[in-house]
């Protein structure tokens, strides 16, 4: 229709437009990419509130073993809660409907996501997700864990386990339509002035994680409506007495759930990617290297789901393959924390929070990655499985590793995204009361599993009680460093130092644009010239042609040296 | 087009040019490659459920269990019925590309109706059958898959009114914009590729597996 028109009509003044949004127009159904991911981002932050008020309760309830702060059930139900709002509520939501919905058309250079309605609507599955979660527990509250696992999930509190699952299927759902998004966006959109090895490497870990997402997610949208049959309808998949099986459960659930661990870690170390060489004003080190890892780390992810099930009857041939793959998921990761390493190697470093976070996330990430491969082979596995030391495993991955890089993330585009600078003392004070409160709470924890204190329990053993003291303290430090964080982004958001186009000397797209960015982004399209890391190539360029012409120079002088010889 | 933000940006200079705007390619819209990305996922959906009924049909000695038999003959001519209709379908896409509105419409009335058929059909096989959804491990399997392949059946069915309502608007659709009758098209597709596979794993090698 409105190609029809433009033929009749040669010229066609631009649709008028208005220049920013006002505060309301991100409480409703908004279709600008930019809005969504501000209303992701600040959604996913209350749930990360939320759900950590969770678990400060639940620390509080293991300070000492005879506490009785909260009573189990409500402690089961803590459990679940916090589990499930973390991942499905906070970290995915926030890194890749969040960023990746501001960051990707801004980065490829487009006016939009390519599906723009479709876009909104998958962030508004969020909000009633959110509610069927808080509100369960008028009902009981979900106690089978996050991971849900019949026969448990099918015997307690039906009709709160049953709302769990519905949040899940719409956090699913919003999770496949963003994929597809994305996806669409970043293969077609892309403005033609780019070449591929042009995409900031935000973008490639995006596509990785949409890909990922796409074909996970179904999978667990399968288990969970065959798990709602098993506890509301009377069917038997998953009760043995009646010729179904659990095990069937757990593959379909860690299907999705082992690739959902990258899910929430892919879109961070795009973000790693991006903050790093800006923050350390150097050019990447290994680009390809970091975009293929996160395509094999993509597809490896889908490989390793059995990790999960050591101790569930798998046979040997299974463990020894899952093993393998595991291991095997190590590598690409290795390759990017020695790229970003190598990267900062004599760069020009700005040690600011964007900075400090990111080298902070590099040290969690590696401790927790390293406890990772030990869980990866059977014979630790099995003894510490159910443990404390898996609870600290993927703390250190999805706090020390994902949240970490958010706050990067936050504090590096904040100026983007509204134009006023955070903090930096502020900044700095929540940095180093995060690190102190992560490692305080969760590296106790490696010492707890591997004495055997059960995870997923109110009470317990006497002897660990030392230790248990020590992390909920920590707990509490970390509960506390949150405020500084709070205070600097309202008050900067409204009176902050204001940031300019090009706060940090960043050479991707989304610097060219004016801070905050223009409703349609761009007034006129920019072209792509340099890639988004060729800090100082111009320079480097002269420097070599220098080195070039003096080496030429030099070998004149040798040829005349020999000549010389010669005669 | 559609109300978004990309089309009324969409760039001017190509859509002026007389000459390109014959071409079929010069309306850049990705709904129909959104869609082909999204069924990568439903199918995926599907996948899961397959993998349970294999894996379940594994563990259990006698599959389908005692009291539960499989009728072939109505779901062989309801098969028969949902593959033929992407034949059909297919000439509906193949008339609104030569700009025949009224072939288009005549063959999507078909498609509708021999869904329609496939669904009655399904429901008299339930009807008849003679156990229900918690019957046995067999007939949860049974009900859910060929239930939840009848609900994507059933919006497949509505995607293609869809198409015929809109086409009473004269130029709605041309050999130029067909998207929407593209996509019904698409999805229809592969709410029969699915079937066969559905009908492959739960009537064929039930009997003769």
């Amino acid at each position: 229709m409105a190609q029809a028109q433009l033929l009749d009509k040669p010229f066609q003044e631009p649709p008028e437009h208005p220049k920013a949004w006002k505060w309301y127009d991100y409480f409703t159904f908004n279709v600008d990419h930019k809005v969504i991911g501000i209303q992701y981002l600040v959604t996913a932050f209350i749930f990360y509130l939320i759900g950590g008020l969770m678990a400060v309760a639940m620390r509080t309830e293991l300070a000492t073993a005879e506490s009785d702060f909260i009573d189990p059930n409500l402690y089961n139900a803590f459990l679940t809660n916090h589990g499930t709002i973390m991942i499905f509520l906070w970290i995915v939501p926030a890194a890749i409907g969040g960023f990746g919905n501001y960051l990707v058309p801004l980065m490829v250079g487009a006016r939009d996501m390519a599906f723009p309605r479709l876009n909104a609507l998958a962030f508004w599955l969020n909000p009633p997700a959110g509610a069927l979660l808080l509100g369960s527990f008028f009902f009981g509250g979900a106690q089978a864990g996050w991971t849900s696992y019949p026969p448990l999930s099918t015997i307690t509190a039906n009709t709160a386990q049953s709302m769990w699952i519905l949040a899940i299927v719409f956090v699913g759902t919003s999770s496949i339509m963003g994929s597809v998004n994305f996806i669409v966006t970043i293969w077609k959109m892309k403005i033609p002035s780019m070449r591929w090895d042009q995409l900031p490497l935000f973008c490639w870990a995006t596509l990785a994680t949409s890909l990922l997402a796409l074909v996970s997610t179904p999978v667990l949208a399968a288990g969970l409506i065959l798990l709602l049959f098993d506890i509301n309808f009377g069917t038997s998949f998953f009760k043995p007495d009646a010729g179904g099986n659990v095990v069937i459960y757990q593959h379909l659930f860690w299907f999705y759930s082992h690739p959902a661990v990258y899910l929430m870690i892919l879109p961070i170390f795009g973000i790693m990617s991006e903050v790093i060489p800006v923050q350390a004003r150097k050019p990447i080190f290994g680009y390809w290297a970091i975009a293929y890892s996160s395509l094999a780390i993509c597809l490896v992810g889908l490989f390793v789901w059995v990790h999960h099930m050591f101790t569930s009857g798998t046979p040997p041939w299974m463990r020894m393959f899952f093993t393998i793959s595991t291991l095997i998921v190590a590598v690409p990761t290795g390759v990017k924390i020695f790229s970003w390493v190598a990267t900062l190697w004599g760069g020009k470093i700005r040690l600011n929070s964007a900075m400090l976070f990111s080298v902070g996330l590099l040290s969690m990430f590696v401790i927790g990655g390293l406890s990772g491969v030990t869980l990866g082979t059977p014979p630790v596995d099995i003894h510490v499985h159910d443990t404390y030391y898996v609870v600290a495993h993927f703390h250190y991955v999805l706090f020390g590793g994902s949240v970490f890089g958010l706050y990067a993330g936050i504090y590096h585009w904040f100026p983007k995204m509204t134009g006023r600078m955070l903090n930096e003392p502020l900044g700095i004070t929540h940095f180093v009361l995060t690190l102190i409160g992560t490692n305080l709470t969760f590296l106790p924890m490696h010492e707890l599993g591997l004495k055997g204190m059960p995870r997923r329990v109110a009470m317990y053993d006497p002897q660990f009680e030392a230790v248990n003291v020590i992390c909920t303290i920590g707990a509490f430090v970390l509960a506390f460093s949150i405020i500084p964080f709070l205070i600097n982004v309202i008050w900067s958001w409204n009176k902050g130092k204001k940031a300019g186009d090009n706060p940090w000397g960043g050479l991707s797209l989304e610097w060219t644009t004016s801070s905050p960015p223009l409703i349609e982004n761009w007034e006129v399209l920019p072209i792509v010239t340099k890639g988004p890391y060729d800090f100082g190539m111009e320079q480097r360029a002269v420097m070599e042609r220098k080195e070039d012409e003096e080496e030429y120079e030099y070998d004149d002088d040798e040829d005349e040296y020999e000549d010389e010889d010669d005669l | 087009m559609d109300g978004s933000v990309i089309d009324t940006a969409a760039p001017l200079g190509e859509v002026l040019s007389p000459a390109e705007e014959a071409h079929h390619e010069e309306h850049p819209d990705f709904r129909v490659l959104g869609l082909l990305v999204f069924l990568i996922s439903e199918s995926l959906m599907f996948g899961g459920l397959f993998v349970t009924y294999i894996f379940l049909r594994g563990l259990n000695e006698q599959w389908p269990p005692e009291g539960t038999e499989i009728e072939l003959l109505l779901p062989t001519i309801n098969t028969i019925i949902l593959v033929s209709s992407s034949f059909v379908i297919h000439y509906g896409d193949v008339a609104i590309k030569n700009d025949d509105v009224k072939g288009m419409r005549k063959w999507y009335w078909i498609t509708a109706a021999m869904g329609a058929i496939f669904l009655l059909g399904q429901a008299y096989e339930y009807l008849t059958l003679g156990y229900g959804l918690k019957t046995n491990i067999f007939s949860n399997c049974f009900y859910i898959m060929t239930g939840f392949h009848g609900l994507h059946v059933f919006i497949g069915l509505l995607l293609i009114l869809g198409v015929l309502w809109r086409s009473r608007r004269p130029g709605h659709y041309s050999h130029q914009k067909h998207t929407g009758v593209a996509m019904a098209e698409i999805y229809w597709h592969f709410v029969d590729v699915i079937w066969i596979v559905l009908f492959a794993l739960l009537y064929l090698l039930t009997i003769f597996g």
